[in-house]
């Protein structure tokens, strides 16, 4: 485990040396991903100015929502900056049988898939969303409790695993298939499920929605429990929420396991 | 095959057409190699509409207003959808970028020497592009629009109709003109993603893209008297979407859509004198080197 954390570490030097060699092209990336979330934000902003709640009796009115939105913008950025740069690579080392060179490699394929480079940038929009979260708490009247702090970054990395579990399927779906690049849009529009509070997904075809968003692919999972955690006053319910978050967690993290392992058993090079 | 005349002067009458639908073929058959791909791509596109449609049904059950900025919870929905149609029309992917490619790389040197516009040759495979990409899409786009139905309004007059094909005319040419003028700014700057990604964030914000911008109407410029909805009006990002559904939907009627369509196609002759303009200028200190 300690040679993992080591070579992640040198990973993590490396991608940040060569984006600090490149700084200009570094800020550029930092104001494209903060410019496309100010616009995303104004939207919000633009909506809370016709309503007072997303919902009616959800709880989800400006601040607490705001607060759901951070959560967001926290998880994604994790998931943005760690994962998704490497499995995008996966595609065309796949492709091109660059994927060898990984596979002989006297260490575990998925991490090296899954860790190898890192976006330094897409932590821009996690510092924004950090400070939206001070913002948004502090206009709420309600001060967390304690609790809700120990159990708020331990739900976080649950919404994390779940997405990473999801990218990693994805990226296994890559190896059978040669090429996906509509499963990895396929991905944006279903984390864009994730996006708003999982109350908004009601009446005869919202409710199946929800249901299969949740316990099928469980991506409200992701946001909608540490947000309302966070921004909401945790009551009985809450706490069924927090348990099916963490078992979503564990066993997306174990299904991406197999079938990575399934798919990387399947792989056959493309290179001579 | 193409057939390549040497003498560009000596042309027989029909000989342009005969290029452009050469042109023409050639992409169409480039584009239906991943008919697959688009059909797939196409429903794909169709899922932050869900999103959307349950987020204001949302905000709509929360208020008691019985619509929002002229717009009840369906006509939003209709109107995400006919944004949808818009955009099909008006956005060019990869355009700007292809353009400033070719002159980073060079490759643009050959439409210097053949006998073959390079703008006239990038139209023509665009629309060859969206030709496809209609006749893919279209079955997918029926099926949505099917199912959706009873959130449009009943199908409004002849005139209106063509009206809203004009509009859609017009922003296919308006965006087009637009992107491939940000290409050519390749030739000064060789590297444009920076100026695209800048174009495209106000695009989207200001096109209408992420919600009816009759809903700035409320918003101040600080200027007495003038909202940020009538700066916009002025601008040419709304036709690259909020225009044509807007009169689909009623909500751009009389004198008024005759002003915005003459502002539109006003829009089209500036930014086709523009990529014109740019064209030539560029062209003109352009170098290339080897072979």
């Amino acid at each position: 485990m300690n040679r993992y954390a080591t070579i992640f570490a040198t990973f993590a030097r490396a991608c940040l040396v060569r984006d600090m060699t490149f700084r200009t092209n570094f800020i550029l990336e930092c104001v494209t991903s903060l410019g496309w979330m100010s616009m995303n934000l104004a939207f919000y902003l633009l909506v809370f100015t016709f309503t007072a709640e997303i919902g009616q009796g959800t709880g989800w009115t400006r601040e607490p929502f705001f607060a759901f939105v951070a959560t967001g913008l926290i998880i994604n950025s994790i998931v943005q900056a760690l994962f998704m740069p490497s499995a995008e690579e996966l595609t065309e080392m796949v492709r091109t049988g660059g994927l060898d060179g990984v596979l002989v490699q006297p260490l575990d394929a998925q991490f090296l898939l899954s860790m190898h480079r890192i976006d330094f940038s897409a932590f821009a929009n996690g510092l924004v969303g950090i400070g939206l979260l001070a913002w948004a708490l502090k206009s709420i009247d309600r001060a967390p409790h304690f609790v809700v702090w120990l159990l708020y970054p331990l739900l976080i990395l649950c919404g994390v695993a779940i997405l990473y579990s999801l990218v990693i399927m994805l990226a296994a779906a890559t190896i059978w298939m040669g090429r996906n690049q509509s499963l990895y849009d396929f991905w944006f529009y279903l984390t864009n499920f994730s996006r708003y509070p999982a109350e908004i997904y009601a009446g005869p075809w919202g409710s199946p929605l929800r249901a299969l968003c949740t316990f099928v692919i469980p991506i409200l999972l992701v946001v909608n429990v540490p947000a309302r955690v966070i921004a909401q006053p945790l009551e009985g319910q809450g706490w069924g929420m927090i348990f099916a978050a963490v078992f979503a967690a564990v066993a997306s993290l174990l299904i991406s396991r197999i079938v990575f392992q399934l798919a990387i058993s399947r792989y056959r090079s493309a290179s001579s | 095959m193409i057939e390549t005349r040497s003498n560009p002067a000596v042309r027989w009458p029909g000989a342009g057409l005969r290029t452009w639908w050469m042109m023409l073929v050639i992409s169409l058959e480039e584009r239906l190699a991943y008919r697959g791909d688009f059909v797939l791509g196409t429903l794909m596109r169709f899922l932050p509409i869900v999103t959307q449609l349950f987020l204001w049904t949302a905000v709509f059950s929360a208020t008691s207003r019985p619509d929002i900025a002229g717009y009840s919870r369906n006509d939003i929905v209709a109107y995400y959808l006919l944004t949808m149609v818009t955009r099909a029309f008006s956005s060019m992917p990869g355009l700007s970028g292809g353009i400033a490619r070719s002159v980073r790389d060079g490759s643009v040197k050959k439409y210097l020497v053949q006998p073959v516009d390079y703008v006239s040759f990038l139209l023509a495979s665009r629309i060859a592009h969206k030709l496809v990409y209609y006749i893919v899409a279209a079955l997918p786009f029926a099926g949505v629009f099917f199912l959706c139905r009873h959130f449009f309004p009943p199908i409004p007059d002849a005139l209106t109709i063509t009206s809203f094909v004009l509009a859609l005319v017009l922003s296919f040419l308006l965006g087009f003109f637009l992107e491939a003028t940000l290409g050519m700014l390749g030739f000064w700057f060789l590297e444009v993603s920076s100026i695209v990604f800048g174009y495209m964030l106000v695009q989207y914000l200001l096109s209408g893209h992420m919600f009816p911008l009759d809903m700035l109407a409320g918003i101040g410029t600080g200027i007495p008297g003038l909202s940020l909805a009538d700066v916009v009006r002025w601008l040419p990002f709304e036709y690259t979407a909020y225009f044509p559904a807007a009169i689909w939907l009623g909500k751009v009627q009389g004198t008024q859509l005759v002003y915005s369509l003459v502002i539109e196609a006003g829009w089209v002759i500036v930014m086709a004198v523009a990529c014109r303009i740019a064209w030539w200028r560029g062209t003109r200190r352009y170098s290339a080197f080897g072979g």
